[in-house]
Order: C-alpha cells, then sequence, then structure tokens
C-alpha cells in the first residue's frame, strides 16, 4: 500500500502526519521525503546515513565544429531550453527537461547528451523505518526528476508513506502519482480551507482515494468540516491545537513516541485509511 | 536601422513597458524610413519560464538592431548578445519619448543584465 501525505498549504502537519502513521505501523515501512526542496523528515529520525546517490539528468551539448546552424534543434524544444538565431545554439540546461529531442532532430549529429548534476538521494534507517530522501542542488530549478529518482527506490515488499511537498503543482503531482490512498492534511483556518480546495481538485484529477486529517483543531473555524461535510470528503482524523505538540515537534520528537495519549489516533487514522484504499478495490 | 520597443499599446504614443520578456508587445520603428509596426510578444504557453529568450528570438527575427526597454534579464541579454542585438535602458514614459531619447545619444548601451532572471 502506497499512502501518499499532502497539502495544498504549507505547515500544516504533513511531516507530522508522514511520520507518526510511519511509527503506528509496527512493521518495517518505507518513509519516503518528496519535499526534495526542504526535506526534514530526517530531523526526527536520528539513523546514519546509509547510502548517498548522486542523481543527474541529460542536457544537451553541442560541438560546435560539426553544427551548421539550422536551428532544427531550437524548434523543437518547447522549452526554449536551446537557441539559435542561425547561430551556433546556446544552450540554458536549467530549463532543459531531458526530452532529448534536440540531439534526435540535429541532422549533423553535433548534439550529445551529457550528466547534469541535480541532487542526491540518501537513505536512513531508524528502527522500523527506512527514509528515502532527495535533495535537490541549490539552484536547480526543477524538483519532478529527482522526486521520480526517489520513487523508483520504492520496494514492493513492504508498506510506503510519501511525504509531499507543499502546493498543487508538478513537484506535488509527480508525488501522489501512483498512491494508492492521498491523505490531505489541512487547518481550519480560511487559508487552510482555501488550499484544501485546490488539493481536492488536484487529487481527483489523479484519481486515488482520498481523505482529510485537520491538524491544530481548536483554532480558526468550522468551514473545514462544512466543506468536507458538504462534498462527503471524510474526515480521517483530528488532532487537537495542543502546545505539547508543537513543543514535542520542536525538538525533534515524534508525537506517538512522547505523548502516548495521541498514540490511538494515529492507529485509527492507520485502519480509516487502509478501509479506505480496500473500498477503492 | 530597426529598434524593437517594449509597450503595451499600438502606436508612438503608447506607455513604454519595463518589462522585456514579459512586454506584451514590441513597437519596431524603422529609423531610415521614420515608419513603424507592432508585433504581438507570441510566447509558447508551454513553458513557464524563459520568458525573455522567446522575446529575444522574437525580436531577431524582425531584424532589429536595438532594443529599448525599461530592465532584461541575463538569459534574454544573453540571447540578445548572440543576436547582435543592443540594449537600451530607458526610464521614458512613452515610446516616441524613449525614441527621442536614442536618437538624441541620451541612452547609453547596456553592457549586461541590470535584473536577476526569475522563475514563476
Amino acid at each position: 500500500m502506497i499512502i501518499a501525505v499532502l497539502s495544498g498549504k504549507g505547515g500544516t502537519g504533513k511531516t507530522t502526519v508522514a511520520l507518526n502513521l510511519a511509527r503506528s505501523f509496527g512493521t518495517p515501512v518505507q518513509l519516503l521525503d518528496c519535499d526534495v526542496e526542504e526535506p526534514n523528515a530526517h530531523l526526527f529520525l536520528p539513523g546514519e546515513v546509509r547510502c548517498t546517490e548522486s542523481v543527474s539528468v541529460p542536457v544537451p551539448k553541442v560541438d560546435e565544429a560539426k553544427c551548421d546552424a539550422c536551428g532544427k534543434c531550437s524548434e523543437i524544444c518547447q522549452f526554449n531550453a536551446i537557441i539559435s538565431l542561425k547561430t551556433k545554439p546556446l544552450v540554458f540546461s536549467e530549463l532543459c527537461h531531458s526530452c532529448g529531442g534536440c540531439a534526435l532532430v540535429c541532422p549533423q549529429k553535433a548534439i550529445s547528451e551529457v550528466p547534469k548534476f541535480i541532487g542526491l538521494i540518501e537513505t536512513i534507517k531508524y528502527q522500523s523505518i527506512f527514509l528515502i530522501q532527495g535533495r535537490l542542488n541549490v539552484g536547480v530549478a526543477m524538483s519532478p526528476p529527482l522526486i521520480k529518482e526517489v520513487k523508483l527506490r520504492l520496494l514492493p515488499n513492504m508498506p510506503v508513506i510519501l511525504d509531499a511537498p507543499p502546493g498543487t503543482s508538478c513537484p506535488v503531482i509527480t508525488t501522489v502519482k501512483d498512491a494508492d490512498v492521498a491523505v490531505l492534511v489541512t487547518e481550519p483556518t480560511p487559508f487552510g480551507l482555501h488550499d484544501l480546495e485546490l488539493a481536492v481538485e488536484m487529487v481527483k484529477e489523479i484519481g486515488p482515494p482520498f481523505g482529510v486529517v485537520v491538524n491544530r483543531v481548536g483554532i480558526g473555524d468550522d468551514r473545514v468540516h462544512e466543506y468536507c461535510e458538504k462534498n462527503r470528503i471524510p474526515i480521517l482524523a483530528e488532532i487537537p491545537d495542543d502546545r505539547q505538540i508543537a513543543e514535542a515537534y520542536s525538538r525533534g520528537e515524534i508525537i506517538v513516541d512522547v505523548l502516548p495519549r495521541y498514540r490511538k489516533v494515529f492507529e485509527n487514522l492507520l485502519i480509516s485509511i487502509k478501509k479506505l484504499a480496500k473500498k477503492e478495490e | 536601422m530597426k529598434i524593437a520597443v517594449t509597450t503595451s499599446g499600438e502606436n508612438l504614443s503608447s506607455p513604454l513597458d519595463s518589462r522585456f520578456g514579459r512586454t506584451p508587445k514590441f513597437l519596431i520603428y524603422d529609423t531610415d524610413k521614420e515608419e513603424f509596426y507592432v508585433i504581438d510578444n507570441t510566447q509558447n504557453l508551454n513553458a513557464p519560464q524563459g520568458a525573455g529568450i522567446q522575446a529575444a528570438q522574437n525580436v531577431a527575427k524582425e531584424g532589429v538592431s536595438a532594443v529599448i526597454t525599461g530592465h532584461c534579464g541575463p538569459k534574454a541579454f544573453h540571447v540578445l548578445k548572440t543576436a547582435g542585438i543592443k540594449v537600451f535602458y530607458s526610464n521614458a514614459k512613452t515610446v516616441s519619448e524613449a525614441l527621442e531619447e536614442f536618437k538624441s545619444g541620451r541612452l547609453t548601451e547596456a553592457t549586461g543584465a541590470d535584473v536577476e532572471g526569475h522563475w514563476v
């Protein structure tokens, strides 16, 4: 079972939910931190880095001696990553989506593809949690290629939790694709509701069954609950606005480890998620 | 020579647009014939990034020798330079004011981009 934990709004508690779910399994579980621009799950899992791999993507390199400035590479590129004004082409590798089209259409075979380093993948083991995290190199603008690489390390023989980046754009879509079930974390504020609505629209397009976790219940208003009720979206769990949770978080502690009274909340959340996934089958 | 001026309007009294990459239109002025025409700054909407690069290609296709605009980022500047197009920055209110500044030699050729590249 692959569970994606996401949220439209940042800072609603994706990592908190993902980590506590992982702890609630009790059996070996993979946690994939797909927020490669700012991975933070490792802060709560003080295991050693067992393996570090570097990830590259192919980008074009022009052999100017062979190039006759025909401009075909520039015509096929949809992202302005290679530009020819009837001159030898300029390459903007940071815009390249690595489709390889320019190298294919070049009649002079003047374009080859060379690797461009985009980031690292680290594997950390802490008790029964196997954490795989991507770390995008500073200055790299596109995270989906690294997220895809993180997801390639998904093991088929154990449950997987995907901790998504915030938002509803390409990096989140890349993360949520092929999940069996999606958990949308939100807070009961107008901002939380606004971004929850965007996330719901996105998840509906992708297709997995989904439910909502309302975090910091007690602040804000009732509009998130009303929205879920009206749209028949199940609320899978509610986590109260508790200062002790925030304090534990700030110390890098996992709630179910240090505040036993919340164990039931996450165990029940896991049961609800499993039911949701089953219903779909 | 032909000069491209960034603008949101259709004629010489239209306002100068301070953006290069995301300007709605270019007014192409021919200094020899003292005539002009306007082109749309057509953008490939598949590309959320690289507006400046596309804009530079658009003006290069018109065969201009110079661009007058408010600001220009590093990628656009690089493409313009490769195409042999000079860049001039102006704070003028209108296209005709900017062209007057240019003709009277009050604008100096830019040696580089004056703003950072931006990601959308």
